[in-house]
């Protein structure tokens, strides 16, 4: 018995270190490449480590690039984005998961229907209802556009989250007399914070990383979105491999502190606790 | 001292007319952003991008704009790039999807479990998903290439290729470099969707079946699946659709190449509408995807409900 558990543990400790591994990979060599110069770049391609390092790409890249301002546009836009999302999905993911009422079927059909069509279809059409209203080259428009792509998802999220935490609980506060809304608000959004960060953390990603509707939607420099800004960047710039992995490393770094400071939250159980306490 | 007077009509039903109504509307209230903001930037766009399929829509025609019936799907019919950009898309999203879901659901399993450090790990193996997606695209793209890359020349070394060479101008494999890179950048995805359904489930239910003495295998069977089902369900309905439709990789990675043999269909449409900027052939092939998937959908969500009674 007690073989089959130190078995048991040292393979699942070996499958964790192999997906560590695995996932870590591939960025490690974004960062082996950004600190390689470029002499070195071709003849010491594959090694893991090259035999001298700099950071001549990264200096480049901030001095002589508009890259510091995609930077704050993709952070503006990305961060406006999730909050609005995050409060929108909460209360409606909350009326899906509690009530019962008409139309419900089709809001739920609806949401459903917005995650199946190719988003490729809409670009034309967005382009040509935003661009008389000035919203076109404005980090405005893009929120709206972001942030109604993000609701239906951030909503199945969140209501699976509500659904995961008993009835029973604001059902007690309302028979001690609090409306429903007080209910939900202290009781049941402080218990649902792990799901607010996960929908937080999702959606920043998303509106981080998306590039079609960017590209389609801003064409000045001023309102560009980092992936715009590093597309036009590689275009300029021929295939400067270096330059664009240091520009692509800081890139990665307020998505990857963003991440690493709501994952705390994903590791906490959303109910337990909850429900014995 | 209002909450006690309220808290005792609560309890005899009788309610003053006012209140009923802001009862009966608040459930309206708390979807209404939602609904209204994905009704003015989805619903009337799709509806207008429809409308596109059958008119000549090309953007920098000023003449075009007039209605020509089903032209363009006449010409869809005999599109052999179309057709192979179907098969192409049930071999992205099919292989893409199941492997996420598998090392997804294995990696949420490992990290349900508590170990020293699980912390760390999890962030770390989470990590992927904070990658901005053509990020990655590009990143793979290097990791493939033999000049700078290491993947072609241990590929090499183990004896799989007999050459390093780059596995995406390779016309029968490219296909795969594209997939490998959704895997890697898409199994965090799942991993934290059914981590957190898993930290739903009542421990309760684990400790009174282990007390009944069931081994593992058999708490994961009646506990674990019965209550992920529905998010398993619903997780790769929408995952599927939306790798579907997912073109970013692909356009960074081979854009399409070798020779349309990473074609997708959702990149097809990208590549009608942005380089030949011809919206309304394009329109007309997302009506044809769309078609397709919201087959694929109610299919899912059929299956669905039929779990949710069994359960």
């Amino acid at each position: 018995m007690r073989k089959r558990q130190i078995a048991s543990t040292v393979a699942h400790r070996t499958a964790i270190v192999l997906y560590i591994a695995v996932a870590l990979f591939p960025l490690y060599w974004l960062l082996k490449v950004s600190v390689t110069p470029n002499d070195l770049l071709y003849t010491e391609g594959v090694r893991l480590w090259p035999s001298r390092t700099g950071f001549e790409h990264y200096i480049f890249v901030l001095k002589h690039s508009d890259f510091p301002r995609f930077f704050a546009n993709s952070l503006i836009v990305s961060g406006a984005t999730a909050i609005i999302v995050t409060v929108l999905a909460a209360t409606a993911g909350y009326a899906l998961s509690r009530f019962t009422f008409r139309g419900k079927y089709w809001i739920v059909a609806l949401m459903l229907l917005t995650q199946m069509f190719p988003l490729v279809m809409l670009v034309a059409p967005i382009f040509k209802m935003l661009s008389p209203l000035g919203l076109t080259n404005s980090l405005t428009g893009l929120v709206i556009v972001y942030v109604a792509f993000n609701v239906p998802f951030a909503t199945f999220l969140m209501q699976s989250f509500f659904d995961g935490i008993p009835k029973e609980l604001e059902e007690a506060a309302m028979i001690d007399g609090a409306t429903r809304f007080r209910a939900f608000r202290q009781i049941i959004l402080p218990l649902t914070l792990p799901g607010i960060a996960a929908t937080l953390g999702f959606v920043f990603t998303a509106a981080w990383s998306e590039l079609l509707f960017a590209l389609m939607l801003i064409s000045s420099t001023a309102a560009s979105t980092f992936p715009v800004g590093l597309l036009s960047f590689v275009s300029k710039f021929s295939v400067d491999f270096g330059q664009m992995m240091a520009a692509g490393v800081m890139a990665l770094i307020p998505a990857c502190l963003f991440f690493l400071l709501i994952q705390r939250y994903l590791v906490q159980g959303l109910t337990a606790g909850a429900v014995k306490g | 001292m209002s909450l006690v007077a309220s808290s005792s009509r609560h309890i005899s039903g009788q309610r003053p007319l006012l209140q009923r109504l802001a009862m009966a509307s608040e459930p309206y209230l708390y979807v209404a952003p939602a609904l209204i903001l994905i009704v003015a930037v989805m619903l009337v766009p799709l509806v207008l991008g429809l409308s596109y399929a059958f008119r000549d829509v090309r953007l920098l025609n000023p003449f075009s704009g007039g209605f020509v019936g089903l032209d363009h799907f006449r010409v869809l019919a005999s599109d052999v790039a179309f057709a192979r950009a179907l098969k192409n898309t049930l071999l992205w999203a099919g292989a893409s999807v199941s492997l996420q879901f598998t090392f997804g659901l294995i990696l949420a399993l490992l990290l349900d479990r508590p170990f020293r450090g699980r912390a760390i790990a999890q962030a770390l193996v989470f990590l992927p998903w904070a990658v901005p997606s053509f990020l990655s695209g590009l990143n793979w793209a290097w990791m493939f290439n033999p000049v700078v890359g290491p993947l072609p020349h241990w590929a090499f070394a183990l004896g799989l290729t007999s050459a390093p060479t780059n596995l995406l101008s390779d016309p029968t494999m490219a296909m795969w470099g594209p997939i490998i890179a959704n895997v890697w950048w898409g199994i965090p995805f799942f991993a934290i969707t059914l981590l957190a359904a898993l930290q739903a489930i009542p421990r309760d239910l684990y400790e009174a079946a282990s007390i009944d003495g069931a081994n593992a295998v058999q708490r994961f069977l009646s506990i674990t699946l019965p209550f992920l089902a529905p998010t398993i369900a619903i997780t790769v309905l929408l995952r599927t659709v939306w790798i579907a439709n997912f073109a970013d990789l692909i356009i960074v990675m081979t854009n399409g190449g070798p020779a349309d043999r990473t074609q997708i269909v959702a990149s097809y449409i990208f590549t009608q509408a942005f380089r030949r900027l011809d919206f309304g052939y394009a329109s007309a092939i997302a009506v044809v995807l769309l078609v397709l998937l919201m087959t694929y959908s109610l299919l899912i969500v059929l299956l669905r409900q039929s779990l949710l009674r069994r359960a």
